[in-house]
C-alpha cells in the first residue's frame, strides 16, 4: 500500500485538541476525517489490549484504538460521552477513542517544543512535541507512528 | 500511460474480442450452422487484427494474419470449401493467432516452428491445384488493407492510411420506392486529394441523406508499375434513395465542385433490374502505398491482386453487400469503463443496502405502525435499493462465453495429444457471472476439461467396442439456478471405474482397506489430494495435482463441486458457484456474546451434541462421535480468545465443517441465529490480517461482524 506521510505542519497549522486521562493532546486537523460519539465495537480476536475492536463507519470497517491504553495509561471504559476521532493517514483509517474533544488550535510550527525527557518511553514514541498555550501543556500526537504500530501489531500474523 | 500505449492497449482489447468472434464463427462453420454472414464475420475478425497489428508494426502478427486472411478469403468467395480438414487447420490457425497476439502484448517467444508449420499449411490450402492464391481471389482484392508496410514505409510519401468501414458505405439495403432515387456519379480529380479532401467523407455525407448504394469503379487503376501515387483512379456511382432535392445532393459536392466530375440525375422510380456493382472498396486513395518498401511485409499477392483487379473489375453480388452491412446494424452500443469505477459503485451500493436495512430496523424499533406513510415509503426504498444492487451487480456480470471458447481450444489440443476424436458441445454461453468468478474459473475448468478428454473418454477402439460412436462428446453447460450459476462438465465416456478408484485410494493411503463405501463416496475419492487414476502419468493430466486442487479453487470462490457417474455412460461434474464475490451466504451464529458469520460453503451439517457422544481425549481435547467416526470438537470462542475456559459441549451447537483435505471438524458455537447473505468487507484495508478471521461484514443492526476463516481455525487446532 502507498504510504503517504502525515501532513507536514506548516507555519500556521490547525490542530484538534482533546482530553485523555486528565491530560491534553492534539493531532493535526488535516488528518481528521470525522468526530463521532462512542458506539459499541466488535472485538477482534487476538488483538492487542489497546485495540477496542471495529465499528461500521458508513460501510467500511474501522478499527478503534484506545489511545490512553496505547500511550501506556489506564485503559478507557467507554461511555456514551466518549468520543471517537476518525483519522486518516495514507490509505489507512483508524478511530481514536478519547475522553472529549476540547479545542481547535491555530499554532505556529515554531512554538512546538521537544517532548520533555520525563515522559515514558512509550509515550515519547508517539509524541512529536509539546505546546504551551495559555498555561496549558498540550502534547502533539504523531499519527504516523500510532497507525504504523497498530498495523504491525494487528494480532496473530501467520 | 502515454497515448500510444493506451491506444495499443485498446487494440489488444479489441483483438481479444475479434479472436472470440473468430473462434465463435469457426465453430459455427464447423457445426454447419453458418451462413455467409458467419464467414464474413470470421474474415473481418482476422482482417481487423491484421490492420491494427500493421499500425503498431507487429510484423510477425501481420504476416500470419495475412496468410490466414488469404485462405479465409478463398472460403468466403466460395473458391474452396471449408471441409473438416480445412476447418481444423483454421481453428489451429486461430489458436496461433491468439498466441501471437498474446506474445505481442506480454512479450515472450513464440514457438517459431509451430507458426511456420501452420503458416505453410495455410499457404498450401490457399493454392488449390497450384493456382496462386492471389489470382484466385479477385473479389477480395478491394477489401485488402496493405499491411504493416505503411508504418515501415518511407516518410517521403505523405500517405495517411485510411481504413474505410464498408458497412458505413455500403449500408442501406433497398432504396425506398416512394422516395426519389438519384444516381450520382462522382469522379475525383487528383486535385481533390491534393487539397486534403477525402472521398470517403463525401460518400458519408451522401449516405447521411438517405439510403445509398455505393459502387466503386476501380477499372482505371493501372498496374502497380505505372501507378502514380498522387493520381486519382477511382470513381463512384451512388444510388441514393432519399426525399431530398437534387440541389441538396449537389450541395454535398459544393466545396469540391472544381476538383471532380459530378453528375446527379434523378430517377423517378426504382428500376428493379438495375444491377449496381457494390464492390467493396478498401482505400479511397489509390493506395498500395508500400511501393517504396519492397520488404517481406508486402506479400506478392498484393501485386498480383492489383494486377488482377485491373484486369477483371470486381463484381460482388448485392446479396453479399447486404450481408456485410448487417453486422454494423446489429452492433451493440457498449462503453468501456474502468473496473475500479464499477467496484467503487458496487461498494457504495453495498453501503446503501446496509444503511437502508439499518433505517428499517430503527423505524420498527421506534414503534411506527407498519401502514404509516414512513413505513410504506421505507418499503419502497427497500425495493429500489434491491433493484439498484441487482443492476449494479449486473454491470460486473459477464457471459461465460469467452471461457467456454477457451475450453474448445483445450479440447482440441488435448484430443490431438492423446489421439482421440472429441467434440465439445456447449450450452448456455450467455449465462452471466461476476467477472472475477469467470477469471478464476479458467484454471479449474481447464483441468476438468483435460480430465474429461484424457481420463473420461475411452480410447477410440474401446468406444467402438462398446458400441459408441468413435467421436467422444464433452458437454459443457451453464445455467442459472436459484441465485447461483451451475456449470456442468460431462463426458460420454466409460464412467468412473469404482473398483480401480478404491484400489488406488487404499494404495495411496487415502482410505483404510475394508471400509464399506457407497458408490458416491467412492466417486468423491477423486477429490482426495494427490489422486490420479491414470495408470501412466501423461503430459496432459495426472501431474499429481488433481481434482483436489480443482475442488479447492472452486471452494475458494464460494462454490461447491460434485460428481456423478454412470458406468458405461459417462461422468458429470457439477459446479455450483455464487454469482458474485461481493456477497457470501453465511450462517450467523453467536459465540461468547459476539455475533459471527460462518461461510455456508464450509458447513456440512449442524447438530446438538448429546452426552454420550462427547468424549474427552487427552488433557483438553474433546471429540464427538458421529455415525461411527470421531470428529474433533473445536470451541470457536476459546480459539478466538473470546473466553478463557472452553464451553460445555452439551450447551453448545456443533457445526460440522469440512476444510482442506476433506477433514471434518465440529465447531462449537453458543447458538445459531439464522442464515443470511452478507456483504464482504475488508478488514485488512484499515487494520490487518487476523488469525481465524477471513473478512468482516456489517449486519442489519449496523454492527460489524467477523466472518470466520474455517480452514485457519481447524488448522490452528491441529498445531
Amino acid at each position: 500500500m502507498m504510504h503517504v506521510k502525515e501532513h507536514d505542519l506548516s507555519k500556521n497549522s490547525e490542530l484538534i485538541a482533546f482530553r485523555l486521562g486528565g491530560q491534553e493532546f492534539c493531532v493535526d486537523i488535516m488528518s481528521v476525517r470525522d468526530i463521532r460519539g462512542w458506539t459499541p465495537t466488535t472485538p477482534l480476536p487476538h488483538s492487542p489490549g489497546y485495540v477496542k475492536g471495529v465499528i461500521n463507519l458508513r460501510g467500511s470497517v474501522l478499527p478503534v484504538i484506545d489511545l490512553a491504553a496505547r500511550l501506556g495509561f489506564r485503559s478507557t471504559e467507554p461511555t456514551a460521552r466518549h468520543v471517537i476521532i476518525v483519522t486518516q493517514v495514507g490509505n489507512q483509517s483508524v478511530g481514536l477513542l478519547v475522553d472529549a474533544v476540547s479545542d481547535i488550535l491555530t499554532i505556529n510550527a515554531d512554538t512546538i517544543q521537544p517532548t520533555p525527557d520525563v515522559a515514558s518511553e512509550l509515550a515519547r514514541a508517539f509524541m512529536k512535541g509539546v505546546l504551551a498555550i495559555e498555561g496549558r501543556m498540550i502534547s502533539l500526537i504523531g499519527l504516523d507512528s500510532v497507525l504504523q504500530s497498530t498495523r504491525e501489531n494487528s494480532g496473530f500474523l501467520n | 500511460m502515454d497515448t500510444m500505449a493506451a491506444i495499443k492497449q485498446t487494440f489488444f482489447q479489441e483483438c481479444e474480442e475479434q479472436l472470440a468472434e473468430l473462434e465463435t464463427g469457426l465453430l459455427a462453420i464447423e457445426s454447419e450452422e453458418h451462413d455467409t454472414d458467419t464467414i464474413n464475420a470470421v474474415f473481418r475478425a482476422v482482417h481487423s487484427i491484421k490492420g491494427g497489428a500493421g499500425a503498431f508494426g507487429l510484423e510477425e502478427l501481420v504476416r500470419f494474419a495475412h496468410t490466414f486472411e488469404t485462405t479465409l478469403d478463398l472460403v468466403r468467395s466460395g473458391q474452396i470449401q471449408p471441409d473438416a480438414g480445412l476447418l481444423k487447420l483454421m481453428l489451429r490457425s486461430s489458436d496461433i493467432l491468439a498466441d501471437l497476439v498474446r506474445f505481442s502484448r506480454d512479450g515472450g517467444e513464440m514457438d517459431e516452428s509451430r507458426v511456420s508449420q501452420i503458416h505453410e499449411e495455410l499457404t498450401r490450402a490457399a493454392q488449390p491445384g497450384g493456382t496462386p492464391a492471389a489470382s484466385a481471389a479477385p473479389a477480395a482484392a478491394p477489401s485488402f488493407t496493405p499491411p504493416a508496410a505503411f508504418d515501415a514505409g518511407s516518410d517521403d510519401d505523405d500517405f495517411v492510411p485510411i481504413t474505410i468501414n464498408f458497412d458505413d458505405i455500403l449500408g442501406g439495403g433497398e432504396p425506398a420506392v416512394e422516395e426519389q432515387v438519384f444516381v450520382v456519379s462522382f469522379r475525383p480529380k487528383p486535385e481533390l486529394y491534393a487539397k486534403a479532401n477525402d472521398a470517403i467523407k463525401l460518400l458519408r455525407e451522401i449516405r447521411a441523406l438517405g439510403d445509398a448504394d455505393v459502387a466503386c469503379d476501380i477499372s482505371e487503376v493501372p498496374l502497380l508499375t505505372e501507378l502514380d501515387p498522387e493520381g486519382a483512379y477511382l470513381s463512384w456511382t451512388i444510388r441514393l434513395g432519399s426525399d431530398v432535392t437534387e440541389a441538396q445532393v449537389r450541395e454535398v459536392f459544393e466545396f469540391v465542385e472544381f476538383d471532380c466530375d459530378v453528375s446527379v440525375t434523378a430517377e423517378p422510380k426504382v428500376d428493379p433490374n438495375f444491377e449496381f456493382v457494390p464492390a467493396p472498396v478498401a482505400e479511397t486513395r489509390e493506395p498500395v502505398p508500400a511501393l517504396a518498401d519492397d520488404g517481406p511485409l508486402i506479400p506478392e499477392s498484393v501485386l498480383a491482386k492489383i494486377a488482377q483487379v485491373n484486369a477483371e473489375p470486381a463484381k460482388a453480388s448485392p446479396a453479399a453487400a447486404a450481408n456485410q452491412a448487417q453486422p454494423a446494424q446489429q452492433a451493440q452500443t457498449t462503453i468501456r469503463v474502468d473496473l475500479d469505477r464499477v467496484d467503487r459503485l458496487i461498494d457504495l451500493v453495498g453501503e446503501l443496502v446496509i444503511n437502508q436495512s439499518m433505517l428499517s430496523q430503527r423505524v420498527t424499533e421506534a414503534g411506527i405502525a407498519r401502514l404509516s406513510e414512513v413505513a410504506v415509503g421505507l418499503d419502497d426504498l427497500e425495493q429500489l435499493t434491491r433493484e439498484i444492487q441487482d443492476s449494479v451487480m449486473a454491470i460486473r456480470a459477464q457471459p461465460v462465453r469467452p471461457i467456454f471458447q477457451r475450453m474448445s481450444r483445450v479440447v482440441r489440443e488435448v484430443a490431438d495429444m492423446v489421439g482421440k476424436s472429441v467434440r465439445l458441445v456447449t450450452e448456455g454461453e450467455n449465462c452471466e457471472v461476476d467477472k472475477t468468478v469467470i477469471e478464476r474459473l479458467a484454471d479449474p475448468l481447464t483441468h476438468m476439461i483435460r480430465n474429461a478428454v484424457d481420463h473420461g473418454l475411452e480410447k477410440p477402439e474401446d468406444r467402438i467396442k462398446a458400441g459408441k460412436p468413435e467421436q467422444g462428446v464433452v458437454r459443457m453447460t451453464a445455467a442459472h439456478r436459484s441465485g447461483r450459476v451451475i456449470i456442468e462438465v460431462s463426458d460420454d465416456g466409460a464412467g468412473i471405474n469404482r473398483a480401480r478408484v478404491k484400489e488406488i485410494a487404499i494404495k495411496r493411503g487415502v482410505i483404510e482397506p475394508g471400509v464399506p463405501l457407497s458408490d458416491s463416496e467412492i466417486d468423491d475419492l477423486i477429490f482426495a489430494p494427490g489422486f490420479s487414476t491414470a495408470s501412466t502419468v501423461s503430459d496432459v493430466s495426472g501431474r499429481g495435482v488433481g481434482m483436489d486442487v480443482v475442488k479447492r479453487s472452486i471452494q475458494a470462490l464460494g462454490g461447491r463441486i460434485s460428481i456423478s457417474s454412470k458406468p458405461g455412460q459417462g461422468t458429470t461434474f457439477t459446479l455450483s458457484l455464487p454469482l458474485t464475490l461481493a456477497v457470501l451466504d453465511g450462517m450467523v451464529v453467536t459465540v461468547a456474546g459476539q455475533t459471527l458469520v460462518v461461510p455456508l460453503t464450509a458447513i456440512v451439517e449442524t447438530l446438538q451434541p448429546k452426552g454420550p457422544e462427547v468424549h474427552g481425549l487427552g488433557e483438553r481435547a474433546k471429540v464427538i462421535a458421529i455415525r461411527g467416526s470421531f470428529i474433533p470438537l473445536i470451541d470457536v470462542g476459546y480459539k478466538l480468545g473470546y473466553r478463557y475456559e472452553e464451553a460445555d459441549p452439551l450447551n453448545s451447537v456443533a457445526i460440522m465443517v469440512e476444510s482442506e483435505n476433506r477433514a471434518q471438524s465440529a465447531l462449537m458455537v453458543d447458538g445459531i441465529i439464522g442464515q443470511q447473505q452478507v456483504v464482504i468487507k475488508s478488514l485488512e484495508t484499515n487494520y490487518g490480517q487476523v488469525f481465524g478471521v477471513a473478512a468482516a461484514t456489517i449486519l442489519g443492526d449496523g454492527r460489524v461482524a467477523v466472518i470466520l476463516d474455517v480452514d485457519a481455525i481447524v488448522a490452528g487446532n491441529r498445531s
